[in-house]
Formats: structure tokens, C-alpha cells, sequence
């Protein structure tokens, strides 16, 4: 624990030696490619095939009509709506799929898609997720028995009337509007898939990019099942994969594609999309409109906050939250900071835009919440007339407070805000920049520094409350250690990049005494690893780590009494340490793990069954809550609006950390992708429906460039309930960078008139806020 | 994304591409660094027949100063222009310029001639040229002929090079003198198309006296644009501050951009009115 | 149907192609060398970066046929006989990466900035690898590979690979 291994992972990646989906290669393999919407509303009057037929090397075009003869056009979303696998007769997204083209090879694919002729009937699509409340609005999904709105669901949380109460009679309120825009999570690799048949044995395999694959053999046995293709009759594979962020957790309508013409072709089918696919059709995240308030004391205590949201989850609900949660773990929002009363509530609708509402890179809508209850703090601070740093410390829930039971329900585990922020305060020379903004100020200059003080909640979940489709949210491992003391160890869980052949290896090393090097580990394919709710939402720490620690602490209670027998001691007159048994004041009586081991096979006491393996389902009792203190600096350019960022601080607390250099490495790219939907980052849609940004050349994607020298420390308060005391930290940065830099950037203007910018905060938007409250005018005089 | 299918020569003369020029027809179309038309080809929204790749063509890549003109070959690469000391030390405009063009990669395969031959406003090396004053060489079966860029571009992707002609030189005026030039362009990110961009090109005699100004516009109009009002503003100025406002303003006044993702017509006019005055005042700089 | 003979990371190829066949698919396809990979469709990730006679290309954005007669060199020829690229090890050493979807292509380019600039300031390394989009990691701990491989490369003392806390 605690140390800086370089990762195992590495060697095959350097090398090129990597296994993603697109270089898996089948005998026989065809090619998929799949015809697309160009309007967001309309009726299919036609789909003419022909052209596309007359194709030298075209084998098939596959529509809705043909699915729908296996009732395969329709599947269920992991949030229990439905969405189309092919349309029958309406197409409610720009870019959602209405055909496939399958061909023998990619290049005949891609012209015989250009070779389907479809006749539309357009319609005026729903684009606004207000206008989608007006009662006078088209019913999108009439095709749901009785629906006669576009209201997915309304949630809430938190007592209103104590809230309420609060407001009316507080000294200070503040209020924003504010919108947490569409994004998607544009890892670096699409999505695609490689599904391969076989008649004979009624088997299907799945090479697939998706960071849950055994929760995916799930989705398919329940779709199709009823053709014949059973949980066991199903292996999903999940290679490499280059970058997950939550948006390789779905079943996307093109995997059922590929599935359901290798399944009547009995040819294995290759689809990979492209990236203007990716991102044009694929899920996206976020999109929440939040009214956000505020009350507290004229003196800047906080007593309530009051969280309205409405949800656009385009045309289905295909998030990817547990069932039990809509709105994900948004009830977060109340932050750090000790007060008593919070309401919070969520209506969520259809509009005729891509589903989603995935988790990228953010444990369920936590990003949403910690962007409300951040910036709030910062308009309270303003108001109050309170530097935001102060206000912060005065208002952070103590050390000694914990656990903590949070007005929206949550037991906070652990925390420290206090020594973070000082940290991060100490770091950057918080008074001496005050003091520097001030001199700049009087020059004209424009500068500011933002803060962001974050708690998260990551590790879903207990079983009591966390499921998806049902399923419960623990996570596995399973250790086998061979007789000559090297292991292999098997998880639920799917690294996308996360590091976790070096981090569970650490784990598993750090229990057992096993060289990190003799223990090897695998995921990602369902017919070995143990069952498991895979890789998003910071969890695999949290679950499938521990999961590591309690099956190895299995190994060694086997292993000490296979200790005992051998050096004819009981188990109470032997000490553990790293590697080995002793007995207790007699040093050299003492026996290796791999001798242990060995006997385990060899020559195992009477009794007891030989072998020299384990396995842990972990059911977290709680949650885990990280938190964070980040500091940015910006310089704006008062005349082009250029914002650059000066410096970043990061602190993060992820309890007990088991590899420090990739929690770092977690950490640096998740800044990036914070400072992505804070200053580039939006999928962006006409009212006809087109999207206006779907490829990378607008989609803005930060370079090295952009991105700054991210700086980066920590503090350590042990998770108590967990068997290592981690707490996750993929997603810290991406939840809590975007306040700390739009922060920055409404200080830097705070003085010109500016209370709120939305994200992202582009040199165009900032100097149309500014020109608003006339600065250029003065400027020029 | 996959192009439509076409046919391929590489010819290896000037002449055997005047000759497949001519085979192939209106179709056809030549392939330089490739990096502006096959994306474009990729993405189907251009679908030539036949490319006449001139890549294989000796001869047609050079930087060098030469009867009283710098002469850049219509094959030089961007990253040609970045590392040549020629450039570098008198023509820092290119430098500017280059740096901020797509990215290395791109750089190392795009050319000077293409991307003016490719005739889009947002490419930035039209303003460049319009700036310098250049002249451009164009090629055929009759011969050569040279179109002032001032002529050049006719319409959107459209330009003087007729078919069968190919784009071989471009000539710029020496600098002589005290001769400054500068270029930037606001973008939403690196590599991106700009915003707005503006280059200027500045010459004054040893009183301080502009005798000479060139400004030319990207991204802000249908067609790479001159800011002549701008340029007689400065000319036989001292370039005081209130000179070079006055010359950033009508370059703004007279642009004519669109509003789109990158910005609208407002804040494209304001990005105008400040680079222009910083490039004057940088090119001025490197004028001294 | 053209035909194409060039030359990757040392060994001879020809194939067999149509014109529109894209650099990138005749490397990963004809020839299945799987490490150059492809992450867009508009010649913006740099990906399926390569070098083509030493130059840093985006092979995505080049014909196969363009490359008749070209010497080639793909992630999978980084190696020698002695051992991995300084580039390579810099990248391990720094964890400079997660996923390792952008890897291939971010070494390939850097290559070719060390080859032009050995000694490069972290803003001329972080202009140098505008072209390539990384998902993961930040960029710190590449430019962090880069400057510890141009150490490795001058025969100069080696920096730290240790992650530096505030
Ligand atoms: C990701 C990306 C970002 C980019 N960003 C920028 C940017 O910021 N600024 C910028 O200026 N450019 C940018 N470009 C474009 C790039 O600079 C191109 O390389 C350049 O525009 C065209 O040069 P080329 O040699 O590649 O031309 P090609 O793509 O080969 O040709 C372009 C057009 O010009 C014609 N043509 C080419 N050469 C001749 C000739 N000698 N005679 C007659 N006709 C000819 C071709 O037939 C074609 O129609 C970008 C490109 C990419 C891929
Ligand atoms: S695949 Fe993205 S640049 Fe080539
Ligand atoms: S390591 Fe994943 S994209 Fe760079």
C-alpha cells in the first residue's frame, strides 16, 4: 500500500500489443454499418433497399420490420424505459438508426449505407425540455399505452417545509438558474463490437467494448432470451477498452444489431462506429437545469439550500443510474458544509434529442450537484460579503462530527475539510493572491480565484438500496493461488485505463505477502471472472477492491491454520507479517506463504479441503465520500475575453491510497475532463434538431495546450467502514474542477457586474456578459 | 469515414499532369498535402473521380529570395515554412501563422499552395498572402501566368487556377527596409479554424513614416478579405495610437462576418478591431 | 486496383489496394498491425499517428497509395533488439498512460519533436502534441515521459519518475 508501482498494464499498450475491439478479427467476419437519421422527428414512410442490394459484396440490410418479426426492435434501458433497437415507423433523434448495411468488408458497408433511400415525413421536434412540459405539447412517446405527457418521473428529497420555513424568514437568499449542458464523454476510442454466433452450439460471443459485461449478458439474455439465447448460452468479452467515463455502460441499439444478424446470418458481425456516430447518437451526460438557492445568516452561516431540476433525457430514459435513484446520488448536493435543511426535487422529461444521462466520469449526478451547491456558496459568500474561502471554513462540517447524517438522508463516513482547504490555501498563497488581484484590478487587469470545495459519494452500493434491473450493486473477486505461490485473481469489475492489473495486485500482495508480480489479474470476460456490476462511478475500489482484501484475509485465515499444523503450533502462538507465519517469540519458526501454499496441495491438514482459493461477493455497508479542496487562478484578456488558467490546485482526500502515482494520474485526467465542460465542452442543437457540433472539429476536445500543469496533493482520512480505509477517486476531479474554474472566471468580472456565467464559460460568452453590463463602453471611453 | 471510389496517377512532370488534367475532366482534382480534400473526401462531401497527386513532381518545393522577390514553390510544407531561417528572421508573418495552423502532423503535409488553392476563407494563409501583396503563379499546357492575389479568390472554394492549370509559385515583394509583419488569429481551441484572424504587414521610412500597410482578414468574410480602408489609414501616418484605432476600426466596420458556433458577428467584429491593433503594432515592432 | 510496396518498421509490404484505401486500414488491416489505432473521422486525434520517412503523419489522412515507396514505422516498430524505445520506457516510467488508446500515436509524434528538438521546453512539447487528443491522462505525466525520454536520449542525468505532491 501506499506505493508508487509502475503498472503491469504498460507493456502490451507501449508496444502496440493493446486488444481493442476493432482488432479483434473472425474468419468469415462481416461488416456493419448502420444508415441514420437526418431529421429529429419524422415519420419512415419507406426504406428503399435495393440500390443498396445491387452492391457487389452487400449481403444484407437489415430494418426495424425485420427485428420486429423476432420482437427484437424494442429493448429496455437500464433505468427500465424502452428504446428502439431499429424504428418501425418513427425516428425520434437526429442520427438514431434506421437501417444496417452488413457487407464484406467495411469500406462496401459504409457505400451501401449511402445507398438506402429513405422517405421521411418530418415533424416539428420537441427540443426544449420547458416547451416539453407545456401541456399543449406533443406526446413524444405514444407509443407507451395511456401516456398523455412527457413527464418521466418526478422525485424529491429533504424536508420542504423546514426548508421553506428557513427561507422565508433568512437574513440573506440567493437564487440561479443555472444549466449543467449536454456533454458526452468522447473517450478516445468509440464503441463497437464484434458479435460471433455459432449455429452449432447456440453459443453467442460478445467482444464488446462495455466496462460492465456480466450486467450486459444480463440485458441480452433478457432480450433475447425468448429467440433462444440464455445467460449460459452467452460470453461477453470486453478487450481493452480505450476510455470508458460511464458512456461504454449502456446497450446501444447497434450491439442488438450486430447480435441479431450474426444470430440469423451465423457470420460473426463487426460494428464500430465512427467518431461523428459516437457522438452524435451514443449517450450523453448531464443535462440538468437547476434553480438553485440559498439561505443563511447576514453573518454567512448556511441553514438551507433549495434544489429544483429539470432533467432532458432526450427521447428515452437510458440512464444508467440505480433503480432506486433517478436522479442518481444529486441528493449530494447539500456539500460540505454543516446546516440542517435542504430540499431538493426532479422532474425529468422527453424531447426529441439522444437518450442517456450516463455517468460520465461521475458517480450518478454528483457532478450536477456539487456545481449547484458550489456556485452557491460562492453567491452566498458574495453576499454576505465574505471572502468564499472564509465562508467555506466557517460553514465546513468538523472532523469530529462524523459520521455526519446529511439533511437529504446520507451518513457522511469521514472527513477533514478543514486541513484540505488549508492545504490547497497554503499551496497556491491564497493572501498573496488577493492582494495581487487587487493591485491588477487597479491596473485594469482581470484575474481571478476560484474555489471549489467538494464532498462526494462514490462505491454504490450497499444492497439494501442500490440496483440495476434488480440486480444487486456489490462487486467480486476470486483468488486462486497455484501451488508454487503465484496467483491469478478474477473480478467484476473492467478497467478502462484505471490501472487495476496493478492496483487489485497491489491489494492482493499487500494481504497475502504474494509478490505483486506473481499475481495476475483478469476481468472482462463472463465466462471466467466472477459476477460483478463492473467499472463506473468510482466503484471498483470501493467494491471489487474490497472485495480483493476479504477474499485474500480468507486466503489467510485458511493460511494460518494450514501454518499451525505445519510447524505443530495453534493458531493463537502465530504471528502474521507480510509473507509469513512465525511463531510468536521464536522468529525462525516461521512459514512462507508459498510454503503454505504449497501444502495447501500437498499436505493440508485432515479435514480441511485442500486448494488454495477464495472468492468475495462485497456488499459495502455505506457509501465512501471523498472530498476535495481545488483552487484555480485565471487571467482574462479584457479586451479578446481569452481566459487562460494560471494555476490549479487539486487536494484530494481519498482515504488510505494504494498506488499513489495512478490515484495522481486519476486525478490529472479527470481535471482535464473538468476543465472541459467548464470552458469547451457542450453538444449543442438547433431547433430543427440538428446537432451543431458533432464531430471533433467542434466538439472541443482540450489539447495539451489547454489543459494546464495540473498541481495536485493530498490529505488521508481513512474510509472507517472500508476493509482498506479507500475511498475512490476517479471522478473527484471532473465533479469538482468546473465550479473551481467557472468560480475563478465570475471573480475575475465579479467587479464589473458579473453574479453567474454558465458553462461553458467561452471568450465569446464572457464577452457577451460583459458587454451586457456595458464594460466595453467604458473601456472605450 | 470512407470516400467514394476514384481513380489515382502520380505523374511525375508537370506536363504529365497537364495531360491527365485534361484526360480526366472536370472531376478530377489534384491532390497536394491532401489534408484539407480528404477529409473533406472522407466525410463524402466532395467526391472527385480521379486525384492527379503532384507529389511525386520534382521541383515544385523551395523557399528563396530572388530577383526581388521571396519565392515559395506551391509543394512547400507548412513545417517547411516554420523551419526555414529565410522565414524566420525576415518574414516572421509565416511564423505566426504556421504555429497556429492545425497541428504538426497536419503541418507536416500540408502546403502553402493548397491551402490557398483550396480557396477558403478560413484557411489562413489567404489573408497572409493578402497582406504580403502576393502574386500567384499559375501553370497550364499555354503556359504561366500570374494572378495577383488580389484576384485570386473568386467565391467559396472557387479561385483563378482554371482546370487544368496547377498553382506552381507564389511571389512575394521582398522586405526591404524597415519592414515588419505579423499574424494572429482567435481560436476556440488549437488547431482550430479561426474565429477571426488579421495580417498585417507594415513598412516605414526611417522619419516613422508608413509608406507601406497591408491588412488581410480571415474567417470574417465569404471570401479572404483586404482591409483597405484600414491600410490607407496607415499609409504616410506616424502610427500613432489614434492612427492604428482608427485603422482596427474599419477593418471591424468593413468585415462581414457570420454569426456561427464560433462566435457572432458582434464579437468577430470586436476580435477584428483588437488583433488588428495588436498585429500593427507588432509588426511595427519588428519593423524598428 | 493499385499496387503498393512500402517499407514497415524494416520489412517490406505490398498489397494490393483501391485508391481510397486510407493508410491507417491498410497498416491495420492488410497488414494487421493493430497498434496504430483510430479515434476520429475529421484528421483530429492523432490516434493513427505514424511516422512516414521520419515525419509524424496522421495515417488516417493519407492514401495507402500516397505511401508507395515510403519507409514506414508504427508503434510496433519502436523496439530494437536492445530493448524498448527511450520514448516507450519515459511513457511507463511516468505513467503517461491509462487507457493506451492515444499511446501509439502521441510516442510516435513525440519521436519526431525529439528528433527536430531535443531539448524542448514543456510549452514547445505541449504545442508539439497539439495533434493528439488523450482522454485520460492530463497531459502532465506526458510531457513528463517526454522530457524524461529527451533525458534518456542526450545521455543526460535522469529525472525522477516518483509523482511530485504539493
Ligand atoms: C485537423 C485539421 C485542422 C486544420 N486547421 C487549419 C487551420 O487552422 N488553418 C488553415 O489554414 N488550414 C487548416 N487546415 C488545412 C490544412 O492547412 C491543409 O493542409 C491546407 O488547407 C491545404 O493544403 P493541402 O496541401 O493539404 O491541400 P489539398 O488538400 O491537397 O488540396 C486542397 C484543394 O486545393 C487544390 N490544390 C492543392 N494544391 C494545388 C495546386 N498546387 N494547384 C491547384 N490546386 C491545388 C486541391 O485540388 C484541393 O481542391 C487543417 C486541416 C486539418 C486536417
Ligand atoms: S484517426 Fe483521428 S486523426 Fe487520424
Ligand atoms: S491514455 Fe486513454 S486516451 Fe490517452
Amino acid at each position: 500500500m501506499g506505493h508508487s508501482k509502475k503498472r503491469k498494464e504498460d507493456a502490451r499498450f507501449i508496444q502496440g500489443k493493446g486488444n481493442y475491439v476493432d482488432d479483434v478479427k473472425l474468419p468469415g467476419m462481416l461488416y456493419m454499418d448502420i444508415v441514420r437519421s437526418p431529421y429529429a422527428y419524422a415519420k419512415i414512410k419507406s426504406i428503399d433497399s435495393s440500390k443498396a442490394l445491387e452492391i457487389p459484396g452487400v449481403v444484407a440490410v437489415v430494418t426495424g420490420k425485420d427485428l420486429e418479426k423476432y420482437n427484437l426492435h424494442w429493448m429496455p434501458t437500464l433505468m427500465s424505459d424502452t428504446q428502439m433497437v431499429l424504428p418501425t415507423d418513427t425516428v425520434m433523434y437526429q442520427a438514431q438508426e434506421v437501417a444496417a448495411v452488413i457487407a464484406t468488408d467495411r469500406y462496401i458497408a459504409r457505400d451501401g449505407k449511402e445507398a438506402v433511400i429513405v422517405e421521411y415525413e418530418t415533424m416539428k421536434p420537441l427540443m426544449d425540455p420547458f416547451d416539453a412540459l407545456d401541456p399543449e405539447a406533443p406526446v413524444l412517446r405514444s407509443d407507451k399505452e395511456g401516456k398523455t405527457d412527457n413527464h418521466i418521473w418526478h422525485w424529491e428529497v429533504g424536508d420542504k417545509e423546514k426548508t421553506d420555513d428557513i427561507f422565508s424568514n433568512a437574513d440573506i437568499t440567493v437564487k440561479q438558474q443555472m444549466h449543467i449542458p449536454r456533454i458526452h464523454v468522447a473517450s478516445i476510442e468509440t464503441c463497437g463490437c464484434v458479435a460471433s454466433y455459432d449455429k452449432v452450439e447456440n453459443h453467442l460471443t460478445m467482444y464488446m467494448t462495455t466496462q460492465a459485461p456480466h450486467a450486459i449478458r444480463t440485458v441480452i439474455a433478457l432480450v433475447a432470451g425468448h429467440v433462444g439465447l440464455t445467460e449460459e448460452k452467452i460470453r461477453v468479452i470486453s478487450p481493452d477498452i480505450g476510455g470508458g467515463f460511464g458512456g461504454k455502460v449502456p446497450v446501444y441499439p447497434g450491439y442488438v444489431i450486430a447480435i441479431a444478424v450474426s444470430f440469423l446470418t451465423g457470420s460473426p458481425i463487426k460494428w464500430i462506429e465512427d467518431r461523428s456516430e459516437n457522438l452524435q447518437a451514443d449517450s450523453f451526460a448531464r443535462d440538468y437545469h437547476i434553480t438553485a438557492e440559498m439561505a443563511g445568516t447576514s453573518d454567512g452561516k448556511i441553514q438551507a439550500t433549495r434544489f429544483k431540476v429539470l432533467a432532458d433525457h432526450g427521447y428515452t430514459d437510458a440512464s444508467a443510474n440505480p433503480s432506486k435513484f433517478p436522479t442518481g446520488l444529486f441528493s449530494i448536493g447539500t456539500g460540505s458544509y454543516d446546516y440542517g435543511a435542504a430540499y431538493m426535487e426532479a422532474d425529468a422529461v422527453y424531447t426529441n434529442k439522444p437518450p442517456g444521462g450516463v455517468a460520465y466520469r461521475c458517480s450518478f449526478r454528483v457532478t450536477e450537484a456539487v456545481h449547484a451547491i458550489e456556485r452557491m456558496t460562492d453567491m452566498f459568500a458574495k453576499k454576505a460579503g465574505k471572502d468564499p474561502a472564509q465562508l467555506r471554513m466557517e460553514n465546513f462540517i468538523k472532523k469530529e462530527d462524523f459520521p455526519w447524517a446529511s439533511p437529504t438522508g446520507w451518513s457522511y463516513d469521514s472527513g477533514d475539510y478543514h486541513a484540505g482547504l488549508k492545504l490547497a490555501m497554503d499551496t497556491v498563497g491564497y493572501d498573496e493572491l488577493r492582494i495581487e488581484q487587487a493591485q491588477l484590478r487597479k491596473e485594469g487587469k482581470l484575474m481571478g480565484i476560484g474555489i471549489s470545495t467538494f464532498t462526494e459519494v462514490v462505491g454504490a452500493g450497499p444492497s439494501k438500496d442500490f440496483d440495476i434491473l434488480g440486480i444487486k450493486m456489490f462487486d467480486s473477486a476470486e483468488i486462486r493461488v497455484h501451488p508454487t505461490g503465484k496467483a491469478i485473481a478474477r473480478f467484476g469489475t473492467k478497467s478502462q485505463g484505471q490501472g487495476h492489473e496493478t492496483t487489485y495486485a497491489q491489494i492482493i500482495a499487500e494481504e497475502l505477502g504474494i509478490p505483486m508480480e506473481h499475481i495476475q489479474i483478469e476481468e472482462g470476460d463472463t465466462d471466467t471472472a466472477p459476477y460483478g456490476l463492473g467499472t463506473y462511478a468510482s466503484r471498483s475500489t470501493p467494491t471489487a477492491g474490497a472485495a480483493a482484501a476479504m477474499a485474500a484475509r480468507k486466503l489467510r485465515d485458511k493460511a494460518k491454520k494450514i501454518a499451525a499444523h505445519l510447524l505443530e503450533v495453534s493458531e493463537q502462538d502465530l504471528e502474521w507479517e507480510p509473507g509469513k507465519f512465525f511463531v510468536k517469540g521464536a522468529p525462525e519458526k516461521v512459514k512462507t506463504i508459498q510454503e503454505i501454499v504449497f501444502a495447501a496441495y500437498t499436505n493440508h491438514p485432515e479435514g480441511m479441503e485442500g486448494g488454495f482459493e477464495a472468492t468475495h461477493y462485497y456488499d459495502p455497508p455505506n457509501l465512501t465520500f471523498p472530498s476535495g479542496a481545488y483552487i484555480c487562478v485565471v487571467d482574462v484578456d479584457p479586451e479578446t475575453c481569452d481566459i487562460k488558467v494560471r494555476r490549479f490546485v487539486a487536494i484530494d482526500d481519498c482515504g488510505n491510497i494504494i498506488n499513489p502515482m495512478i490515484v495522481q494520474g486519476q486525478v490529472h485526467g479527470g481535471l482535464t475532463q473538468g476543465i472541459a465542460p467548464a470552458m469547451y465542452e457542450e453538444l449543442i442543437y438547433d431547433e430543427a434538431g440538428n446537432i451543431l457540433n458533432g464531430t471533433f472539429m467542434d466538439y472541443l476536445v482540450p489539447t495539451a495546450v489547454e489543459s494546464p500543469n495540473w498541481e495536485t496533493g493530498h490529505t488521508v482520512t481513512p474510509a472507517p467502514h472500508h476493509p482498506i480505509g479507500a475511498k475512490g477517486v476517479g471522478e473527484s476531479p471532473t465533479v469538482g474542477a468546473p465550479p473551481a474554474i467557472v468560480n475563478a472566471i465570475v471573480d475575475a468580472v465579479a467587479h464589473l457586474g458579473i453574479k453567474h456565467l454558465e458553462i461553458p464559460v467561452t471568450p465569446f460568452k464572457l464577452y457577451k456578459e460583459l458587454k451586457a453590463v456595458g464594460y466595453f463602453n467604458q473601456q472605450e471611453a | 469515414m470512407i470516400a467514394e471510389p476514384f481513380g489515382y496517377s502520380s505523374p511525375q512532370s508537370l506536363d504529365e499532369a497537364y495531360a491527365l488534367l485534361h484526360e480526366h475532366g472536370d472531376d478530377a482534382k489534384i491532390l497536394a498535402g491532401g489534408h484539407s480534400l480528404i477529409p473533406m473526401m472522407k466525410l463524402r462531401f466532395a467526391a472527385p473521380t480521379h486525384l492527379i497527386d503532384i507529389n511525386k513532381i520534382p521541383g515544385l518545393s523551395y523557399i528563396k529570395e530572388e530577383d526581388g522577390f521571396l519565392k515559395i514553390g506551391a509543394m512547400t510544407r507548412e513545417v517547411d515554412l516554420e523551419e526555414s531561417d529565410i522565414i524566420s528572421s525576415r518574414y516572421q508573418i509565416f511564423t505566426d501563422a504556421s504555429k497556429l495552423i492545425a497541428d504538426p502532423q497536419v503541418r507536416n503535409f500540408g502546403t502553402i499552395g493548397g491551402n490557398i488553392a483550396h480557396g477558403d476563407a478560413a484557411n489562413d494563409h489567404p489573408a497572409v498572402m493578402m497582406a504580403l501583396d502576393a502574386e500567384v503563379e499559375i501553370s497550364g499546357q499555354d503556359g504561366k501566368r500570374s494572378v495577383s492575389i488580389n484576384e485570386f479568390f473568386h467565391g467559396f472554394y472557387t479561385t483563378a487556377v482554371q482546370h487544368g492549370e496547377i498553382l506552381t509559385e507564389i511571389r512575394i515583394p521582398a522586405a526591404s527596409g524597415h519592414f515588419g509583419s505579423a499574424y494572429h488569429k482567435a481560436e476556440r481551441k488549437v488547431g482550430d479554424y479561426a474565429t477571426a484572424g488579421v495580417a498585417v504587414v507594415i513598412r516605414v521610412d526611417d522619419g516613422g513614416i508608413c509608406t507601406k500597410a497591408g491588412i488581410g482578414l480571415t474567417n470574417v468574410n465569404a471570401v479572404p478579405m483586404r482591409a483597405i480602408r484600414s491600410e490607407e489609414a496607415l499609409v504616410g501616418s506616424m502610427l500613432s495610437a489614434g492612427d492604428i484605432a482608427k485603422a482596427a476600426q474599419y477593418a471591424a466596420e468593413d468585415c462581414n462576418p457570420s454569426s456561427d458556433l464560433r462566435g457572432d458577428e458582434d464579437y468577430k467584429r470586436h476580435l477584428v478591431s483588437v488583433i488588428t491593433k495588436r498585429m500593427i503594432n507588432r509588426a511595427l515592432e519588428r519593423a524598428k | 486496383m493499385k499496387t503498393v510496396t512500402l517499407k514497415i518498421n524494416g520489412t517490406e509490404h505490398t498489397a494490393e489496394v483501391s485508391p481510397r484505401t486510407l493508410l491507417v486500414h491498410l497498416i491495420r488491416e492488410n497488414f494487421s498491425m493493430t497498434g496504430t489505432h483510430i479515434g476520429c473521422d475529421t484528421s483530429s486525434c492523432g490516434a493513427c499517428t505514424i511516422l512516414i520517412d521520419g515525419k509524424s503523419a496522421k495515417s488516417c489522412t493519407i492514401l495507402a497509395v500516397q505511401a508507395d515507396g515510403t519507409e514506414i514505422i508504427t508503434v510496433e516498430g519502436l523496439a530494437t533488439a536492445e530493448g524498448l524505445h527511450p520514448i516507450q520506457e519515459g511513457f511507463h516510467l511516468n505513467h503517461a498512460l491509462h487507457c493506451g488508446f492515444c499511446t501509439a500515436g502521441v510516442m510516435l509524434r513525440a519521436v519526431e519533436l525529439l528528433e527536430k528538438n531535443p531539448n524542448p521546453t514543456e510549452e514547445e512539447i505541449r504545442w508539439g502534441i497539439s495533434g493528439n487528443l488523450c482522454r485520460c491522462t492530463g497531459y502532465n505525466n506526458i510531457v513528463k515521459a517526454i522530457q524524461w525520454a529527451s533525458a534518456k536520449m542526450q545521455g543526460k542525468e535522469l529525472p525522477s519518475t516518483e509523482p511530485v505532491f504539493v
